[in-house]
């Protein structure tokens, strides 16, 4: 089992390595002549006015908090599915309750209107 | 252990024990066939994408009507190596005020999400990399890194559209993980573990067909993980300048596009290997390199069908592809989750053709809620015909007058 996270960090290693080594070598290779024109920050050819820190809209962080709320209880359903040939009956009522609280809080999310894209 | 019927770790063993022969310990040899190996793969995909890319452009040119790369080499085979030297030669350009270390590291760690998904992959029965118990939970939680890459992307840019286009990309693509996720417990559930190995083990018979609807939704949600068509949000050029990647050039931006290809045929294998019983086959007892070709035969088709999906419809609106997420996909797959749950358990296992019969008519009924749901979301929010009035042909009659008096 040991050995199966040694290959899992060689490879996570070895991933990060080669992109990271052909964007050096693509960088040895190219061209550099930077003019302040050309490094200017891109915004459909017009000057760029103010900060890049701007205001965003709510509705993206509604949206992180709603997915970081059905992903932690989802994960919670994972040791369950795994031992899911060993529980009885009674085991899937359980989850029937538990999702059922899950989607009653969707169903909230949506009455209140978070899930528009206004 | 004969060659023809299982090469690869015909080739393992041959290597360990030359290596074992020079007189290096047991856990060196190791290490260093697990550095080999990871090379070999990860090289091997990176390269591979260069062939993904022209085929998708050959395929996508014959379903739009064109032609495709026609010009370097047969059938423009090479085309895609021309555009790597090409753009291997670039310039990179590196705009003012950007914050270096997320700007740099995104492109890499783009490309690197998508590859370590190729470590816990199951090629065939015997070929496979590392064999973890939570290979699942890997997949998905690596799927995350991905979407950490964008965000660095759009944040060091230091530009207002590639941070707008990071948040809409990032918003898609977190929506979508919580159908997926919810619907990759059913394949868990009825293999009883996370480790990919075991899930394909558990395939005798597919799981898309104890779990069509289930299937359907991770498809679904895969392609839109990918950003493709018609998810293709993240990069709708028409809408954004270009979304996160605006100011990032060469290589550096080469570098998400290949991440993007991969991706796309990196999640053709995870889907294979779920649902449709990844290496299984008729004869791979005897013969398990045959459930490499298996495999591969399976991806092709699947990635075949994303792309047919890709080069075939238009693109979403973002609401709509929102709305489509949270007020169907998720509903409809907490509520597939729960009635496969219960069904399958009140069916004893050995019953296995009731079982598969009554998952079956389960689904078909699943399938009908789907199209309720369609329909009444289509009746709450009905198509608005922003044009009505017939627009006057330009007659010479109708012109202007100043325009005659030109035209004389």
């Amino acid at each position: 089992m040991l050995n199966e996270w040694l290959y899992l960090g060689i490879f996570l290693t070895i991933a990060l390595a080669i992109p990271a080594a052909a964007l050096f070598i693509a960088g040895l290779l190219s061209p550099k002549k930077p003019n302040p024109i050309k490094d200017s920050t891109y915004e459909c050819g017009m000057e760029t006015v103010g900060v890049s820190w701007v205001q965003f809209k709510v509705q993206y962080y509604i949206y992180g908090l709603v997915f970081l709320v059905f992903d932690v209880e989802t994960v919670l359903l994972y040791p369950w599915a795994v031992a899911y040939n060993k529980v009885a009956l009674y085991g899937v009522l359980e989850v029937i309750l538990f999702v059922a609280i899950l989607a009653s809080g969707l169903l909230y999310v949506w009455r209140k209107g978070a899930l528009e894209w206004v | 252990m004969n060659f023809i019927y299982d090469p690869v770790p015909w080739v393992i063993n041959w290597l360990t024990q030359l290596l074992l022969g020079w007189g290096l310990p047991i856990n060196l040899v190791n290490t260093l066939l697990y550095l080999v190996g990871a090379v070999l793969i990860c090289l091997g995909a990176m390269l591979f994408t260069t062939m993904l890319i022209w085929a998708e452009r050959k395929i996508g040119g014959r379903f739009q009507d064109r032609l495709g790369p026609n010009r370097v080499g047969p059938w423009g085979i090479f085309q895609s190596i021309a555009d790597m030297l090409k753009i291997f030669t670039k310039e990179y350009i590196n705009p003012v005020g950007i914050d270096k270390i997320p700007f740099n590291l995104a492109p890499i760690l783009a490309v690197a999400a998508v590859l370590a998904i190729w470590a816990v992959i199951p090629f065939s029965e015997t070929v496979f990399g590392a064999n973890i118990n939570v290979a699942l939970l890997f997949i998905i939680a690596i799927g995350g890194l991905g979407e950490m890459a964008i965000i660095l992307a759009g944040f060091g840019s230091n530009n207002k559209y590639a941070l707008l286009g990071a948040f809409r990309a990032v918003a898609q693509l977190i929506s979508y993980e919580v159908p997926m996720v919810i619907v990759l417990l059913i394949p868990v559930m009825f293999s009883g573990s996370m480790g990919l190995n075991e899930i394909v083990q558990a395939q005798k018979i597919p799981f898309i067909i104890y779990a069509p609807v289930a299937c359907v939704i991770f498809f679904i949600c895969s392609i839109a993980e990918n950003g493709r068509a018609p998810f293709d949000l993240i990069e709708a050029d028409s809408e954004l300048v270009a979304g996160y990647n605006i100011e990032y050039s060469g290589l550096k931006f080469g570098m998400f596009f290949v991440a993007d290809f991969l991706h796309a045929f990196t999640s053709a294998i995870v889907f294979t290997t779920i649902f449709l019983g990844g290496w299984q086959g008729p004869g791979v007892e005897q013969m398990p390199v045959l459930g490499g070709a298996y495999m591969l035969i399976k991806t092709l088709v699947v990635y075949f069908l994303m792309l047919a999906i890709r080069f075939t419809l238009p693109r979403f609106r973002i609401d709509q592809m929102m709305a489509l997420n949270w007020k169907i996909l998720t509903p409809l797959a907490l509520v597939t989750l729960l009635v496969t749950a219960l069904v399958d358990k009140s069916i004893p296992h050995e019953m296995t053709l009731v079982r598969i019969g009554a998952l079956v008519i389960v689904n078909v009924l699943l399938w009908l809620l789907a199209d309720r749901m369609i329909t009444a979301y289509r009746k709450r929010n009905p198509i608005q015909v922003v044009t009505g009035k017939a627009r006057p042909l330009a007659r010479p009659e109708i012109l202007p007058v100043v325009e005659k008096e030109a035209a004389q």
